[in-house]
């Protein structure tokens, strides 16, 4: 044997999963709601996607540079940051408040914490929450999608909340034919995207499930009405952060009562935002708030283990 | 039972890689020029030599015991001149005393070596007394003295035997073709443990990859009421004693506890096939089926390996390496354990020798952990890997420890599914060595 070995150490193969095509599976679920929203809102949401994207990219190999760490851009995380953070704005926003949002989310939330994994907000949430309080009237003008001729552009949860406007109709909602953020308007697609990712193994049902029916069953019995729960789950951001806020690895349980118990809790802290609240909303702040609590919900939930050994 | 055989929670999926060795029927390797036979093959207390520089030795004779209980003696696989007594690497990772034998060919059979007659007219301790003389040990790859898995503790009622035929590393074959060639010696050692034991039920279980196995199991069990062949999900590590128990009889053996705690004794394939050849020919473990394959040797076989046969002389004979050799691994894939030289013996417990070229011999580069908790959902201990690691990383073993770290079973599915590539398995088992050597120190 004249050839040198490798003596490391068992397991000796290892699946054939990585980051990148985690991070991949998550950019083609959301491709089909990025299509819808260049359908109904043109040019805006290309440019807002774009600028996001690249800004979240460019945000995180400048800091890994600067610190002199490894360039990590290739796990391509910092892309579904910049797509999430562009689907949370307003066809309206001008072209700056996903480039700031961006450095923020990426900067501040994801890298200041040490990068993948380690960031215990969800970076687009973060961003969104700090737009929001600093230019809040740049994050809240709705406009009518591509089609569609209102007088108001109100979006759906506003109206069920009181605002003017002809309440529209369920299947617009559905399909996205509604104002609202750039990305979460389109429910079906949201809906195919996540079934995407349940497929293939990259979230588990329990967050997206759990959450969406606890929303789903206190807007019942507050509403008091079938068709305005529809509006609850369908007319928000209520999809697009169960499948695809929520499910953040980072910022979420990784036990699976925990993830059950997180769900629920956004579930809860979003009807009582919806309910008492001033806005008609409460996705992002309810699973802000949910990240902050991950690490004790984690320290409640631990799986049983096998054999029963006490803690 | 379900469409997909019995199970565990948790599990992974690795591909098979057993088509290399599957069809090919089992060879008795040629004998080499010389034997290394180490002292101590086995958990437990090392053997004496008890054959000295000089001496003639026969096939089957005794060249190495001891007195302690929880060891097994060592037998010499060959005829020939002991021709030093020293130590040597073992395939375990340890320098062991062993015999080296000068093999002179002539394959003469040691007197001690008597056929024990049937069964039938076998009593219990007859059968403790061959399973002790016959050196039988766990041939799964742990190794542990076979006799004293049968000799329980009076307060321990064992009910059921259950047979390890799930063979859930990859690339590994030995066992399949020892049921599809010797089905009847893996009954009949059955029958003589379920003897020795008491009891009155006994199991098989083969995961639904080998569906051959499974029938010329179930035919060969069709006389035997008490004995059934039980389908498992092709999962691994359906072949780990705990998880193989809970799968058959829904039991699961209390943490820090052993199988004899939930009333199970568990037994390779390997194991009872030696033992019916130590009931009908006398002969102890002498030798065993390895199977070598794997993408850096040129033909890979199942070959009947006489013990203390170095690896070299083994490969040689599946047309040795190829030129991109980049891994020699005793055991399989999953937990057997990489060898640095191709010196060491195969052992009791030698199962296969895994050999991989250049490409699938790569440690990949871990990055960070995303957190996406793929260990905690396959963990068959039920723990979460993520933390026992971080927390061993950062040397904080006590925390390691309040997560269960000794609960770890070193399956290594953790580090297998990972797909930042940590080291998740590697990180456990410091921080269980440390927490071992810190309640020594108590």
């Amino acid at each position: 044997m004249e050839n040198k070995v490798l003596a490391t150490s068992s397991p000796h193969i290892r699946s054939n999963e990585n980051t990148t095509k985690v991070m991949l599976d998550v950019i083609i679920a959301l491709l089909p709601a990025v299509i819808a929203s260049i359908y109904y809102f043109g040019f805006d949401s290309i440019k807002l996607t774009s600028i996001a994207v690249i800004s979240a990219v460019a945000t995180e190999a400048i800091i890994q540079k600067l610190l002199k760490k490894e360039v990590t851009i290739k796990d391509l995380s910092a892309v579904v940051t910049g797509i999430l953070l562009a689907f949370n704005l307003p066809p309206s926003a001008p072209w700056w408040i996903p480039l700031i949002g961006s450095v923020f989310a990426i900067a501040v939330a994801k890298q200041v914490f040490g990068g993948i994994g380690h960031n215990f907000i969800n970076p687009a949430l973060a961003g969104r929450a700090m737009l929001l309080a600093s230019w809040p009237t740049k994050m809240l003008g709705w406009e009518n999608p591509a089609g569609v001729d209102a007088v108001s552009a109100a979006t759906p949860l506003q109206i069920v909340k009181g605002a003017e406007g002809n309440l529209q109709p369920l299947t617009d909602v559905i399909l996205g034919r509604v104002p609202g953020c750039i990305g979460e308007t389109s429910a079906i697609l949201l809906i195919i995207g996540g079934l995407y990712l349940l497929y293939r193994g990259v979230i588990s049902w329990k967050i997206p499930v759990s959450y969406i029916g606890t929303v789903a069953v206190i807007a019942y019995f507050y509403e008091g009405s079938l068709l305005l729960v529809g509006y609850h789950v369908f007319g928000g951001g209520l999809l697009l952060g169960a499948i695809f806020m929520a499910t953040d690895y980072a910022s979420s349980p990784v036990t699976s009562k925990g993830k059950i118990v997180f769900g629920i809790g956004a579930g809860i802290l979003t009807m009582l935002i919806r309910i008492f609240g001033a806005t008609p909303e409460g996705v992002s702040y309810s699973i802000l708030l949910m990240n902050v609590a991950t690490p004790i919900i984690e320290k409640y939930t631990a799986p049983k283990v096998f054999g029963g050994a006490k803690k | 039972m379900s469409s997909k055989g019995l199970t565990f929670r948790g599990g992974i999926h690795p591909p098979h890689f057993k088509k290399q060795t599957e069809a090919s029927p089992i060879e008795e390797a040629f004998l080499p020029k010389e034997v290394v036979i180490p002292l101590h093959q086995h958990i437990g207390a090392p053997c004496e030599p008890i054959v000295k520089v000089g001496d003639n030795v026969k096939v089957g004779q005794k060249i190495g015991d001891t007195k302690a209980f929880v060891s097994a003696p060592v037998h010499s696989s060959v005829s020939g001149i002991v021709t030093k007594i020293a130590k040597r690497n073992t395939p375990t990772g340890s320098k062991v005393t062993s015999i080296v034998i000068q093999v002179d060919g002539k394959q003469e059979i040691s007197e001690e070596v008597q056929p024990k007659g049937d069964l039938e007219n076998l009593k219990k301790d007859d059968i403790l007394k061959i399973v002790k003389e016959a050196g039988l040990t766990g041939m799964g790859g742990a190794g542990f003295p076979t006799h004293v898995k049968l000799s329980p503790p009076e307060d321990k009622k064992i009910d059921i035997l259950i047979i390890n035929g799930a063979e859930c590393e990859p690339y590994l074959t030995s066992d399949h073709r020892m049921m599809l060639e010797y089905p009847e010696k893996v009954v009949l050692g059955t029958k003589a443990i379920m003897k020795a034991l008491g009891v009155e039920n006994g199991v098989i279980g083969i995961e639904k990859n080998k569906p051959d196995a499974i029938k010329i199991m179930k035919e060969a069990v069709k006389s035997e009421e008490n004995i059934k062949v039980a389908e498992l999900q092709t999962k691994y590590p359906q072949g780990g004693e705990k998880s193989l128990i809970y799968a058959v009889t829904k039991r699961e053996v209390p943490s820090g506890g052993l199988p004899m705690d939930v009333g199970a004794v568990v037994q390779n394939i390997g194991t009872v096939s030696a033992l019916a050849e130590a009931i009908t020919t006398g002969m102890p473990v002498i030798q065993r089926v390895v199977t070598i394959t794997g993408s850096a040797v040129k033909e890979p076989k199942n070959l009947l390996v006489k013990i203390g046969t170095r690896f070299k002389d083994v490969v040689e004979q599946c047309g040795g390496y190829t030129d991109d050799l980049g891994k020699l691994i005793n055991g399989g894939p999953m937990m057997g354990i990489a060898q640095y030289t191709d010196e060491v013996p195969v052992i009791k417990g030698t199962s296969g020798i895994l050999i991989l070229n250049k490409k699938d011999s790569e440690k990949p580069e871990p990055s960070n952990c995303i957190r996406c908790g793929k260990c905690v959902d396959i963990c068959p201990s039920g723990l979460q890997p993520l933390m026992i690691s971080k927390n061993s990383l950062l040397r904080k073993f006590d925390e390691a420890e309040s997560y269960n770290a000794m609960d770890c079973i070193e399956c290594g599915s953790c580090s297998f599914i990972c797909p930042s590539k940590r080291p998740l398995v590697d990180a456990i088992r410091v921080a269980k060595q440390e927490i071992i050597a810190k309640r020594k120190k108590n």
